[in-house]
């Protein structure tokens, strides 16, 4: 059994929520992101999502393009990156998904990318310009190579998609809290309740939150009506914030269990 | 799951962020149902001849056919349009749907901007909010029309990301969609995107190549037929070429921006040079780097100044039913500069593409040889880009 439904398995029977913090592979630096994704599994990340960048992320807001664009700039490629994974998984045991537009992937080759993802130990594959229309041939070789393929829902998708799309999504499904881009959002409980409630009423596998939350108030109330949250662009910032800092990756670990904290 | 569709053989499709997906496919909705209303296509034709001034000539240029002592040289003069280009052929049919669907508030990109002042003109006549994202470098370019845009009281918004052209532009219009999606029209500039947009746009630019046809006929000889039309995205090219396709003896060409050389890094010459990709929502060529980031392309016309291309464009040229040609940023120039002075007729940069190539061929053809051009803007919005290219003052 893969380590995502492992996770959810637990959440499930130890009726608890999960905690994914997102990350820019090769960003500050390509030095730290062995050391940051560490820090992230011992702040308390159940499951954490590795950004692969991209020159043109049209899901993405200000503070993750930003991060895309650094990277790139460092020189991060994919084959970077599954180098760099074999040395995380050295040390981290959680579930690891990469969040990857499909034409890195396209231009990688579909099924060395898939290979490589199990070689690599990488559990799963989120890819925000993929809808389940055009997912046929990515779903045959995640198949083969035993990799889950997460999907989105979103405010605009019909309840009878919903179902659809949950048929086809592994283990989990990703639910944009509100219609946009990744980044942080004043109010966004009160304004993402109504459709979480919704969801709540039609899906019958677990889902997680993302797009927009970046408190630990905000974590606490969304995991309320789901399974759990995903905080990326909050954790973009806070690293840029301290990206100088000698304990940056001590900071980071000290965040995560903080804005963990309400559903420990 | 349900049968892929969307496609011109592999390319095409729907690569957009979940959020989108609804919407798409309540446009392909709306859209299919108005194709066939005979209503709409009364309301869209009386715009496209009252308010826009279709149809446009098909003019014969004399004085440039004999120079170059060839071929027949036609220019079918989208440049008459109101607006200055063939742009506002699709802008004012997307607006009819974006009514139709209800929705009150227009976003666009621009490169050139013709796009963009062609949304503003008929989002002031429509009286709808209008936003339209620009590069910053494009701003830079093209002042004028920012101007004009800001005068038919769009809102032009600089974008700084990337290289700050039109792919960026593009990119920031999807992220405005996508949190705007509930009440905004997407009106998309060229036969690019997810489906069905490269769909709607070809099919509101084929108005270009019906009149041509029809014109050509009135010429009543029996010489064969060539098409020469500039390629970004592929608008103006694939309205041309489009109602032509069928008749196998037509050569047809697509003229690509080659900048500073195909064989340089500098060009825009996605269909000759690019590879397989998604970008901006659908499959196609695209031109990007080993590790499939997208590379900054260039052209020194701002309207071909784009990293992807139109699906059903790389779908002909699989087919081999369109030759993708280049000219150069120098060609272009110089076309610019011979038919303004020998047809007293000021080209678009984009459309000087075309000019350039047919100057190439003409003369090795005869007179039993038309060569239709799609003249698809006119070049005032480019002085100063001419006049700094050639170190003039104006």
């Amino acid at each position: 059994m893969n380590r995502i439904t492992k996770l959810f398995r637990d959440v499930k029977k130890n009726k608890r929520k999960v905690f994914i913090p997102f990350m820019t592979a090769g960003y500050p630096d390509l030095e730290s992101t062995v050391k940051l994704i560490s820090a992230l599994e011992k702040g308390g990340a159940d499951l954490i999502e590795i950004g692969i960048p991209f020159s043109d992320p049209i899901a993405d807001g200000p503070a993750i393009q930003a991060s895309s664009v650094k990277a790139l700039e460092n020189g991060v490629t994919l084959k970077w990156i599954f180098k760099t994974v074999h040395k995380i998984r050295e040390n981290v045991k959680i579930p690891l998904i990469f969040f990857s537009y499909l034409n890195p992937i396209m231009k990688y080759g579909l099924e060395k990318f898939f290979r490589d993802l199990k070689k690599a130990d990488v559990d799963g594959v989120l890819i925000p310009d993929l809808p389940p229309e055009e997912a046929e041939e990515i779903k045959t070789f995640a198949e083969k190579y035993d990799i889950a393929t997460i999907f989105f829902v979103a405010p605009t998708t019909s309840n009878k998609r919903m179902r659809f799309i949950e048929t086809i999504s592994d283990d989990f499904v990703y639910c944009v809290s509100v219609t946009g881009t990744t980044g942080t959002r004043e109010k966004l409980f009160s304004k993402t309740k109504p459709y979480l409630m919704k969801i709540r009423s039609i899906l019958k596998k677990p889902y997680v939150v993302g797009f927009g939350i970046s408190t630990a108030e905000d974590v606490k109330k969304i995991s309320e009506i789901s399974d759990g949250v995903v905080v990326g662009s909050a954790i973009i910032k806070f690293i840029e914030k301290y990206k100088d800092s000698k304990l940056l990756s001590k900071k980071l670990e000290n965040y995560i269990r903080k804005l963990k904290k309400p559903i420990k | 799951m349900r049968k892929k569709k969307g496609y011109f053989g592999r390319f095409g499709g729907m690569f957009v962020p979940e959020t989108l997906v609804p919407f798409l496919e309540e446009l392909e909705k709306a859209y299919l149902l108005v194709k066939s209303d005979k209503k709409f296509k009364e309301e869209y034709g009386y715009y496209l001849k009252e308010y826009a001034g279709r149809p446009t000539p098909l003019y014969f240029a004399d004085r440039l056919t004999k120079k170059l002592g060839g071929a027949n040289i036609f220019l079918k003069r989208e440049d008459l349009l109101h607006t200055g280009a063939h742009k506002i052929n699709n802008t004012i049919g997307q607006i009819l749907l974006a009514r139709k669907m209800g929705k009150t508030r227009i976003i666009a990109e621009t490169g050139a901007g013709q796009h963009g002042v062609a949304v503003a003109t008929v989002s002031a006549k429509f009286g709808m909010e209008c936003v339209v994202y620009m590069g910053e470098e494009d701003i830079r370019r093209q002042a004028l029309n920012v101007y004009k845009m800001r005068l038919l009281g769009a809102d032009v918004v600089p974008v700084k990301s990337g290289a700050k052209t039109l792919k960026d532009a593009i990119n920031e219009t999807l992220r405005d969609w996508v949190t705007n999606v509930k009440n905004t029209f997407y009106i998309l500039g060229s036969t690019v995107g997810p489906y069905p947009y490269p769909m709607i746009v070809r099919d509101f630019q084929s108005v270009i190549g019906r009149e041509a046809k029809s014109q050509i006929k009135r010429i009543r000889n029996n010489n064969s037929l060539i098409l020469i039309a500039c390629v970004g995205g592929g608008s103006n090219s694939l309205g041309l070429f489009y109602p032509f396709l069928k008749d196998k003896n037509i050569k047809i060409f697509g003229v690509e921006g080659g900048g500073m050389g195909v064989n340089s890094d500098k060009h825009s010459a996605t269909i000759i040079k690019g590879n397989i990709g998604i970008l901006h929502g659908s499959k196609s060529l695209v031109l990007q780097d080993s590790d499939g980031q997208i590379k900054i392309p260039h052209s020194i016309s701002a309207g071909l100044d784009y990293s992807g291309s139109g699906p059903e464009h790389c779908y002909l040229k699989e087919t081999g039913r369109v030759t993708y040609v280049s000219a150069t940023d120098k060609e272009a120039l110089r076309a610019f500069h011979i038919l303004t002075e020998i047809e007293g007729i000021i080209p678009a940069l984009e459309s000087s593409h075309a000019v350039a190539y047919a100057l190439k061929i003409a003369p090795k053809y005869s007179k039993n040889t038309n060569i239709i051009i799609n003249l698809s803007g006119r070049g005032d919005k480019d002085i100063d880009i001419v006049a700094e290219a050639e170190e003039q003052k104006i």
